[in-house]
């Protein structure tokens, strides 16, 4: 399988990465080299294999659901570009 | 005296036990050392009064008879490791002056054993990476030289030439290890970013089992992959390190609650009786004859030693770098989503969310991170997902029991060669084909994708007078025959002895 220039434009936009027109045609070529050597394992009989969900058999940990953690507003937002009262701030998402 | 940077983790921790110097005077030579050695780009932070302050610290303790197993041992820090009140970047624009308020599971091991921090270490960006170039800090530059090589240092302190790149993603912690810029450094190792870099330069490092590390506080990039360890100079050494980066952790689900052994008492254990397997499908079309040879030679080691060598059989070998190219670019587009300009790092502005999400994005993120992501994204999407994704996690299952059959053969580990080439120069591969690149790693992704522990050990120096290693595959969660067998290996083939400093 390969890609066109426009289904690149559409993962760019579904990767919510922003690019220009002389990017396309590179992603494009870069894209259908990595397609073109994975489709090797067309070559493989996958029936009746599980596919894998976790590398090490193990018994997932659990823990009482209680809260073990935070009460430190101004820590988690003191990264953010932009805040107020410890809310991050995002330009306007509901007119 | 040897040269205070000079000296082995072991030897140093003796020397302080025996106050035959100081922690101070330890982490200033180090401090020194890397100051001359700028050039190479190994750091991207130095921390020279975190450094000073966590000797004095541990000469206090020492002085007390309190020293931890790593006092006063001054560590390189991958710069992927959050490190509390320290700047962390993951060798990415988009974390912008990103300061974490807390510290990554690992890095706290490290420093309540009694280590101390030099500062933080280049790397490819998010990790992603077999040469350190497509870190947003620049490239790093191996120590190590082609034998007559015209790189130097020039006039103005810049490296003249087309040096030789150290590897990656963790290139800035094999080359700190090798230049004597640290003692010993943490590294992270997703398809072979510990081991292919500890190949490159003349180093010792290790992947552990999947879960044997936490990785809490360690930016993600394929969480399934994803696996923390060390680089040093020694066998010995690594497992002096691994042993107070394990251990089980409240804070990631995929830490196991095991006990951690005692690495460092398995180093002397010696391969008598134990059954090495030489698996055919690493003899791979091109492979320099060089590599064939140091392969062979690995394997007559240690049957000297006493250990039994038997051909075995991973058929899906082949497989597992294509698979690799999907799973982890999908993990690796899903984990790098949190990078939005909202909560931390870079924003730039846009007319909407949207906008500014991928204004954002595209500004900060490199062209290998892009790709990837773009990658992940396409074979995570409605109609592509079973294609692609589905059939690379059942190709996983497939590679795992490959290696499950020859253990329960009776194998103990595995011998392969670590990369399939010694170093290449800055510039020389993958800026057409990324695929060129990625082939770096086909001895080492396998691993990965079935979450067995790997060593990476130095076994000779090729034609051109540079490091090539052999790489050990372990039993899950027995890291200790690879300690074993990787020391058989080491006082086979004798220390390799590391570049003079020329870049001084």
């Amino acid at each position: 399988m390969s890609v066109d220039e426009k289904t690149v434009r559409r993962i760019a936009h579904l990767a919510r990465i922003a690019v220009t027109d002389e990017e396309v045609p590179h992603l494009q070529g870069e894209i259908n080299a990595i397609l073109s050597f994975v489709e090797q394992l067309g070559e493989v009989n996958v029936d009746g294999v599980e596919p894998m969900t976790s590398v090490t058999p193990m018994v997932m940990k659990k823990r009482q659901d209680g809260v073990t953690d935070g009460g430190y507003p101004e820590k988690i937002v003191q990264n953010a570009p932009a805040t107020e009262d410890s809310f991050f701030l995002v330009p306007k998402v509901v007119e | 005296m040897t040269e205070l940077t000079h000296l082995t983790i072991a030897e140093a921790r003796d020397g302080l036990k025996a106050k035959s110097f100081s922690a101070t005077e330890l982490a200033q030579a180090h401090l020194a050392a890397m100051e001359k050695a700028r050039a190479l780009n190994a750091y991207v932070l130095e921390t020279p009064e975190q450094a000073l302050a966590m000797a004095k610290a541990s000469d206090e303790r020492i002085a007390r008879g309190e020293a931890g197993a790593l006092e006063g041992i001054p560590l390189g820090i991958k710069d992927l490791f959050c490190t509390e009140g320290v700047t962390t970047t993951a060798g990415s624009k988009i974390l912008g002056n990103f300061n974490p308020p807390y510290e990554s599971t690992v890095t706290r091991n490290l420093w309540n054993d009694g280590a101390v921090m030099l500062g933080k270490l280049n790397l490819d960006e998010f990790a992603m990476g077999s040469s350190n170039e497509t870190s947003a800090f620049g490239p790093v530059v191996s120590p190590w030289r082609r034998q007559g090589s015209n790189v130097s240092a020039g006039a103005s302190g810049a490296i003249e030439g087309t040096h030789l790149v150290p590897g990656g993603s963790s290139g800035g912690s094999a080359a700190a290890v090798a230049a004597h810029l640290c003692l010993g450094a943490t590294a992270t190792d997703t398809g072979g970013s510990i081991r292919q870099p500890a190949a490159f330069t003349g180093t010792v490092g290790i992947k552990p089992t999947y879960g044997r590390v936490s990785r809490w506080g360690t930016v993600a990039f394929a969480s399934s992959l994803d696996q923390a360890g060390p680089i040093a100079r020694t066998v010995r050494d690594a497992a002096i390190m691994l042993r107070s980066m394990s251990g089980p952790d409240a804070k990631d689900t995929t830490c196991v609650d095991l006990p951690v052994p005692d690495f460092e008492a398995a180093v002397s254990r010696g391969v008598k009786g134990l059954k090495i397997g030489i698996p055919k499908e690493y003899r791979v079309d091109g492979m320099s004859p060089e590599i064939e040879k140091l392969w062979h030679q690995g394997a007559e080691w240690l049957r000297a030693a006493g250990a039994e060598i038997v051909e075995v059989s991973l058929p899906h070998t082949k497989y597992a770098l294509p698979a690799y190219y999907i799973v982890a670019p999908a993990e690796a587009s899903s984990n790098l989503a949190r990078y939005d300009g909202v909560r931390y790092g870079l924003r730039v502005p846009g007319k909407d969310i949207v906008d500014m999400y991928e204004k954002t994005r595209a500004a900060g993120f490199g062209r290998e991170v892009k790709r990837r992501v773009m990658i992940g994204t396409y074979v995570l999407s409605a109609g592509y997902y079973d294609a692609y994704y589905v059939r690379a996690q059942k190709l996983r299952t497939l590679i795992k029991r490959d290696f499950e059959q020859v253990y329960a053969q009776g194998i103990h580990a595995i011998l392969t060669p670590a990369t399939p080439s010694s170093a290449f120069g800055i510039g020389e591969k993958g800026s057409g084909d990324p695929v060129e690149m990625y082939l770096n790693d086909i001895f080492t992704v396998t691993v990965n994708m079935a979450g067995l522990p790997g060593i990476a050990v130095p076994a000779g120096l090729d034609s051109q007078g540079l490091p090539l290693g052999l790489q050990l595959i372990g039993r899950a969660f027995d890291e200790e025959t690879l300690f074993a067998a990787g020391q058989a290996i080491e006082d086979a083939a004798g220390r390799i002895k590391l570049p003079q400093a020329w870049w001084a």
